[in-house]
């Protein structure tokens, strides 16, 4: 295990950030802490790092316990949110910060420490910015010579706080993609916070999911996607419909496939793909019509209302791929009949 | 009116500009006539009272050996006070912009005391405390221990009106810049040393300069305080702002004039440097936002 947390807890004032975490992330992840905020990602990220201490508990890296260390022992490389870039020293010697830093005994000649900054600027492909001063970058290059700089001393953990939060999102998209072929290439175990379930999804190869300072689930991004292990991770990863079984009217629920005899939970949570919708044969006795819809690329979002004998009207949402749209030809306000093919259930 | 001329209204100007000719250079007249009457006439009349006996005669009082005593000492206050200010200055700065901690607002609201506290009161307090009819006075001249008229009282009490100097420019600027960058410099391996010296003194290097200064000004020209602790001894404890008050009523008035000619000339530099510095801080507080983006 390259990092174990083991009963971590910490508390701000009578707020608890953090109870009780357990948290093993073998060599070489790329894993998302992901949660909405305040619910103690990067409190606990912090914590790994050393910049926070916790309350209780105890952090393990490469099997080493190093609670007690500081954040400089641990060997650990830091990206932060807002890049932390030195702004009164150029590219060169930000990267060169770490290495120039080391006690004598072990530290590079010039010419050792110039050869390893420019391969890192040319590893983040931005070797033509070495002598520029951060503030004459674009915020996506700042990232990733912060990112550079946190590689020069060859962590044998890398952190990354928000990495691009604060970035254009044209810029983000690129690179998350960046990030995640760079790992491939890198395989040095890293762990981001996030709290965009897309980002998680597309950067990591293990999502932790957080939530009031718990973990409600870890797992590769499809098992987070596909079993959801509890109606926040549901609702939180995508979208998803909400039926309750109690209030709703079980001949209508009965009608689109939910199994109301025998049911699993209380709850039926329902992604918008795993509905089908179809022309129906019989207007008048189906109370669902398309509303609205969005064109999402290759997919397209149907904004179904259903309305209810005794409930309010509510709105559904499905998705379907554009082809399978254009051939339906819908039109708004045209009624439906709805298939559910499969649904998460929750008490 | 504006809105009929184009090329007026293009220009992001304040509206007070629209004021009527007669209104503006009134104020600049005001202005221009207050200065000169309260800040270049006396500063002239204080360098034309010093040579009115001509270059030699303001030479010889500022060579004559109480003024050199008093140079001497002034200097000396000033080698103690500023640094002792600047740790005091910085570490204060530090603990309130970086720590959460309980009487962390009572520590801003003491550190102002000394600016609201009238000098001649921090002298007496010395007095009171070290004086010889004072509550260590006497276990002090037992010990033949001096505070009081002598040197030790004048550092202390300089030290009382100008420890706020430095903590006061550093606590926004350092609250401005925030910690990411000597997190960051820790993170990479380098010592507290290191991250104070590599990361933390070149962020705050303007802003610390700016309070050292305006801290240096005030040591070399505190009057009250000093004058309190001081007993006027010539020679002994005479700063330059007590030369020249000596000197003064002595009718002495070229040595007086001679000796204010010197703190005269530290006021124009101070300001000149200041201004110097003022700006330099300015351009390090917008790129600190600017990173802050």
């Amino acid at each position: 295990m390259s990092i174990t947390l083991h009963k971590i807890s910490k508390q701000f004032g009578t707020f608890k950030a953090l109870d009780n975490i357990n948290l093993e992330i073998p060599e070489g992840e790329l894993v998302a802490l992901l949660g909405p905020s305040g619910c103690g990602k990067t409190t606990l990220l912090r914590i790994i790092a050393g910049l926070e201490q916790a309350d209780q508990g105890d952090v393990f890296l490469k099997g080493d316990n190093v609670t007690d260390q500081p954040v400089k022992n641990r060997q650990i490389g830091f990206v932060f949110q807002h890049y932390a870039l030195f702004r009164h020293m150029t590219v060169f010697d930000n990267i060169a910060f770490g290495l120039r830093v080391k006690p004598r005994k072990q530290r590079p000649s010039e010419a050792q420490i110039r050869d390893k900054v420019h391969s890192l600027l040319q590893l983040v492909q931005l070797d033509w910015l070495h002598d520029r001063f951060p503030d004459q970058l674009s915020g996506g290059q700042r990232q990733r010579i912060a990112l550079a700089r946190a590689l020069a001393v060859e962590p044998s953990v890398l952190l990354l706080d928000e990495p691009f939060g604060a970035l254009d999102a044209s810029v983000r998209k690129d690179l998350r993609l960046w990030l995640r072929h760079l790992h491939h290439e890198l395989n040095v175990t890293s762990i981001f916070v996030t709290h965009d379930q897309e980002e998680a999804m597309e950067v990591s190869s293990q999502i932790v999911v957080l939530n009031h300072g718990k973990i409600e689930q870890k797992g590769t991004p499809s098992e987070i996607y596909d079993q959801p292990k509890s109606d926040f991770v549901s609702r939180f990863i995508g979208q998803t419909n909400v039926f309750h079984i109690e209030d709703d009217d079980h001949g209508w629920l009965k009608s689109t496939g939910i199994i109301v005899d025998d049911p699993k939970g209380i709850v039926a949570h329902v992604r918008p793909h795993n509905i089908s919708v179809e022309k129906t044969a019989d207007p008048a006795n189906s109370p669902v019509y398309l509303k609205d819809w969005q064109h999402l690329g290759g997919t397209i979002r149907l904004e179904l209302q259903r309305n209810g004998n005794h409930s309010p009207a509510t709105t559904i949402y499905a998705e379907m791929p554009n082809e399978q749209f254009k051939e339906l030809a819908l039109q708004k306000g045209e009624h439906v009949t709805l298939r559910i093919k499969h649904a998460h259930w929750f008490n | 009116m504006s809105a009929m001329n184009p090329s007026f209204s293009h220009r992001a100007k304040p509206l007070t500009l629209n004021d009527s000719a007669w209104v503006r250079h009134t104020l600049v007249v005001i202005s221009l006539l207050t200065i000169g009457l309260f800040l270049i006439l006396p500063l002239a009349t204080v360098l034309i009272a010093a040579f009115a006996k001509g270059w030699s005669t303001y030479a010889a009082s500022l060579s004559e050996p109480d003024a050199l005593a008093a140079m001497r000492l002034t200097l000396l206050t000033a080698a103690i006070t500023v640094p002792l200010t600047t740790v005091f200055g910085v570490s204060a700065s530090w603990a309130i912009a970086r720590f959460e901690f309980r009487g962390k607002n009572l520590l801003i609201t003491l550190i102002d005391l000394p600016f609201s506290v009238s000098p001649v009161i921090a002298g007496l307090i010395y007095v009171l405390i070290f004086g010889a009819q004072g509550w260590i006075g006497p276990w002090l001249s037992d010990h033949d221990i001096k505070i009081i008229f002598a040197v030790p009282g004048i550092v202390l009490a300089t030290l009382f009106v100008t420890f706020p100097f430095v903590a006061r420019e550093l606590i926004p600027l350092m609250q401005e810049i925030g910690h990411e960058e000597e997190e960051a410099a820790l993170s990479l391996g380098a010592s507290g040393w290191q991250t104070f010296f590599k990361i933390t003194v070149p962020n705050i290097k303007w802003g610390l300069l700016y309070g050292v200064l305006l801290c240096n000004a005030r040591a070399m020209g505190e009057f009250g305080a000093v004058s309190v602790v001081s007993g006027h001894i010539r020679g002994l404890t005479n700063t330059l702002p007590l030369h020249v008050e000596v000197s003064y009523n002595e009718y002495d008035f070229v040595g007086a004039f001679a000796s204010a000619s010197l703190l005269a000339g530290l006021a124009v530099v101070t300001l000149v440097v200041k201004t110097f510095l003022e700006w330099k801080q300015k351009q390090d507080l917008k790129a600190a936002r600017q990173a802050a983006e």
